[in-house]
Formats: structure tokens, C-alpha cells, sequence
């Protein structure tokens, strides 16, 4: 029987990492991140977990500690935001390239500078190449279904790849909202017992991590490397069917809302794809064909999909809470390639919202499914990326 | 040695085979060579403790040759060298000369 709860999105991850009981923790605190690995420490205190919580001196040496428990064979997770995921950096692709299932919630905050402590994508969106899968998450509770079912698929066998889970800064992790906990004995049976892949503590078969690859291997190690990324769209779906079999709550690759039938339509990620769909509903009501698409899986990007899912559209914006600056927002980019290959490409427009944690308001949906509308009837792109939300 | 196809690699690049340094033969990095000269060796194998590779060869518990296979010519031996009545018993000389 699920338990409902009305929690915050850190309390309902921490909730999450008490029931997949990790080996080893290895955390340094950081707004808003830090009242998640605060909870956790607390199940860890309290005797409620197995897990050996180290307490590192930086985010760098908390990725590095991660990597050497996972090479040793252990289930580890930790968790982040923003400059602690930066310091992180040089750690996260030797974690990714080591193929050590680690898993990470980042609770999104902007980068500095100027220094902010609220939620936009930077973060994440920085770490996108760096070769970890990557999970959205819209509120608590899918962050908490996302965070279990990222230990069954960075640590699946064909797989055995890190996991970010990205919620929110602020907006998910310290809201407090319903959710449904799911039995301790359920996850502990849906995650499994820790299956090891050439653990270094295995003594008796001595073995080396972390070798010098010259250029004679190193190109073959990243082909290797991209060849299990195309398995990860599968096993994301197989292991979403199997959750949903225990929790009747439904994952793909992304969520698609009245999108069917639908001419134009938002691509946005996390939080903000709540508040765009009371705005589609409103749209709807007004006899406007609007939907929407949030992406959930992000990295591996399941391109083909998402082509599919959208190409029957006149007009789309894409939403990005991360700026790149000097070229269009992240998911505009994975979006735009996605539909090259469309014979007929829907018209296109990128808008950047809510940076540093800005308010995004129903009246922001509002302008830029206006926008669409007209650009439907006109087939005139005013601006192809423009940021929203900002004085003039 | 043939190459390996991607296909064909460890998972992360773990080397599953222990002790496998003795294929890698690092010789051919070398400028200078160390020369050993019995006649100054007082036999107390400072060389064979401070290689830091495997180019010092003891045979019955006494220095033997080189085998320069292993040896990239840090100098470290001949720097620690403590030789006999001030002659070293380990010299470096440029290779090619």
C-alpha cells in the first residue's frame, strides 16, 4: 500500500535514498541540494540505512570518493547543485568513462556569475556531454520515482552508466506537495540486490582502473562508450513499465499533454511544465489546438521519438531555463536536430525564461502560445531566440 | 600485438589482467643509458630498490645486466650509486654516442 505524504522535493528524494539504502555516500553541502543530503544523513545517524556516509571537503572530492567506492564494487549515490556540480566537472566524466553507475540528484540552481542560489537549468545542462544519463523531473514526486528507477537502469548490466536525477531548485525541493511513498519492501524488491562488474575489492582477481588510453585506444573506448548509450532508450522504458506495474504511475521518454491533435506547441522541461499546461488547458478551452512535451530522458537524447511526437505540428517553442550564451538555449539545439530530418519541419522559436530562479507565470505561456498562433497564420518567425519574462 | 576493434574492450578500461606492465617495454624512451661497471659495484643493490621500473636484474642474490627493455634512463641508479672509493659503479652515457 503506497503511503501519501505531503512533502518537499529534497525530503521526498531523501525518502527515496533511504529505500534503495546506497553502500556509500560521499556528499558536501549545497544550496538548495544541502536539506536533501541533511535529511539523508539523519536515516544514516538514526541506524534507518546501511550506508557509510563520507564527508568530504568538496564537491570534487565527494564525485572522487563516489568513483572509488562504485570501482569498488559498492550501490553509491550523492547529490548536488550548481557550482558543486562545476567542481565536480573533471570527476563526472571519469565516473561516466569508467562506466560507474553512480547515482546523483541535482536539484538545478543557477551557475555564478552574479552569484543566485535559485533554480534554472545551467547546471545540469553544463554536465550534458559529460556522459551521464539524465533524468527531469516536473515535481517531488517524480523525482522520487525517477531517483528508484535510476538505480535500476545506471546500474543495469548492459548498461552500468551515472544518473543524474534534475528536480528544481527551490521551486520542487522546498515545496511542499503531495506525493505517494511507495512500500520499503517494494523498492528494496524493484532495485534488487547490488550486482558488482569487476569490483576492485574483488582481491583475488587483482585488476587496474583508470589506465593512460593513448590515441592507439582512446577512440575505440568512446565508440564502446556511445554504443551503450543507444541501449538506454530501452532499458528506461523497460524498467518504467516494471515501476508502473508497482506504483500505477506511468514514465516514458518524455510526457506528452494533448499533443495528439495538436498545431503548436511548448517543448519545457521540469516545474514550468505544470504551469504550461494549465495554460494549454486554457487554450483548449478557447478552441486552440495546443499541446505540450516535456522531456524526461534527456541524455541519451531520444531523437527519433521526439521527431515523431512533434512533427505533425505547424509551430513549436522550445523553452530553456539555461542560456548558452552566444547560440540558442540546450534543448532548442537537441530539438532543431531532432526535427532536421523531418521532411516537413514545423516552425520554430526558442525562448529563455526564468533565469536565476524568475518567476514563470501563466501570462509567460500565454505570450508565447500567442506567438505560435500567429506565427501559424502569418508563417513569419519574428525572432528565432528571444528571452521572456525580462525588463526591458 | 594486434589492436583491439571497439567491440572488444573491458567495460570503463579496467585491466582485468594483473601484472600486465611487464608487456608495455618502455626502452625505447631512453636518451641516456646507464652503463654498469662491476669492478666499483659493492653489491648492495640500491639500484634494484630505487628502479622504478624492472631494469635491474639480480641473479643470485647479485646484481646482473641490465635489461634495457624496462629501462627509460631516469638515472635515478646511478644518482643513488654509492660506488667503491669514490668511482661509481653506475655511469650515463648519451645513447647514439
Amino acid at each position: 500500500m503506497a503511503r501519501i505524504v505531503a512533502v518537499t522535493g529534497n525530503e521526498a528524494v531523501a525518502e527515496a535514498l533511504r529505500q534503495t539504502n546506497p553502500d556509500v555516500c560521499a556528499a558536501y553541502p549545497i544550496t538548495p541540494a544541502t536539506d536533501l543530503m541533511q535529511r539523508f544523513a539523519s536515516f544514516v545517524a538514526n541506524g534507518q540505512v546501511d550506508t557509510e556516509l563520507i564527508l568530504v571537503e568538496s564537491e570534487h572530492s565527494a564525485m572522487s570518493a563516489c568513483i572509488g567506492a562504485a570501482a569498488g564494487g559498492g550501490r553509491v549515490a550523492t547529490a548536488t547543485s550548481s557550482q558543486g556540480l562545476a567542481l565536480m566537472w573533471e570527476m563526472l566524466y571519469i565516473a561516466a568513462g569508467t562506466r560507474l553507475p553512480i547515482i546523483m540528484p541535482v536539484v538545478n540552481r543557477s551557475l555564478s556569475a552574479p552569484l543566485n542560489i535559485h533554480g534554472d537549468h545551467s547546471d545540469a545542462m553544463g554536465a550534458r556531454d559529460s556522459g551521464w544519463i539524465q533524468l527531469w523531473s516536473e515535481n517531488g514526486q517524480e523525482a522520487y520515482d525517477n531517483t528508484i528507477q535510476a538505480f535500476k537502469i545506471g546500474e543495469h548490466m548492459d548498461i552500468r552508466l551515472p544518473v543524474m536525477v534534475c528536480l528544481d531548485g527551490f521551486i520542487i525541493s522546498h515545496s511542499i506537495e503531495r506525493a505517494e511513498y511507495l512500500e520499503d519492501s517494494e523498492v528494496k524488491n524493484f532495485v534488487g540486490e547490488y550486482k558488482t562488474l569487476n569490483p576492485l575489492l574483488d582481491i583475488d582477481n587483482p585488476k587496474s582502473f583508470g589506465p593512460l588510453i593513448l590515441p592507439d585506444l582512446f577512440h575505440e573506448y568512446k565508440r564502446a562508450q556511445h554504443e551503450v548509450t543507444t541501449k538506454v532508450k530501452d532499458v528506461v522504458l523497460d524498467i518504467a513499465k516494471e515501476f508502473e506495474k508497482i506504483s500505477g504511475r506511468k514514465y516514458g521518454l518524455f510526457e506528452t499533454y494533448r499533443l495528439e491533435d495538436a498545431e503548436i506547441a511548448l517543448v519545457i522541461l521540469n516545474s514550468a511544465a505544470g504551469t504550461s499546461k494549465d495554460v494549454v488547458d486554457e487554450f483548449r478551452d478557447r478552441g486552440i489546438k495546443v499541446g505540450l512535451l516535456k522531456p524526461r530522458l534527456f541524455r541519451p537524447f531520444p531523437y527519433e521519438e521526439v521527431a515523431d511526437a512533434l512533427k505533425h505540428l505547424k509551430a513549436i517553442c522550445v523553452m530553456d531555463r539555461a542560456d548558452s550564451s552566444g547560440g540558442y538555449g540546450p534543448v532548442f539545439l537537441e530539438v532543431s536536430s531532432a526535427l532536421y530530418h523531418v521532411k516537413k519541419r514545423p516552425r520554430m522559436i526558442n525562448k529563455i525564461y526564468g533565469l536565476g530562479g524568475r518567476d514563470y507565470l501563466p501570462q509567460h505561456a500565454e505570450q508565447v502560445l500567442e506567438e505560435l498562433v500567429e506565427i501559424t497564420k502569418t508563417d513569419n518567425v519574428r525572432i528565432i531566440k528571444e528571452y521572456i519574462g525580462v525588463r526591458e | 600485438m594486434k589492436l583491439k576493434g571497439w567491440k572488444e574492450l573491458t567495460p570503463g578500461a579496467v585491466i582485468l589482467e594483473a601484472g600486465n606492465a611487464a608487456e608495455f617495454k618502455t626502452g625505447s624512451w631512453r636518451a641516456f643509458k646507464p652503463i654498469w661497471i662491476e669492478e666499483n659495484c659493492i653489491q648492495c643493490l640500491f639500484c634494484w630498490l630505487y628502479c622504478p621500473d624492472m631494469a635491474i636484474k639480480v641473479k643470485d642474490g647479485k646484481r646482473a645486466e641490465y635489461d634495457y627493455d624496462y629501462c627509460k634512463g631516469c638515472g635515478i641508479c646511478a644518482m643513488e650509486c654509492p660506488g667503491k672509493k669514490g668511482q661509481k659503479a653506475i655511469v650515463m652515457v648519451e645513447e647514439g654516442r
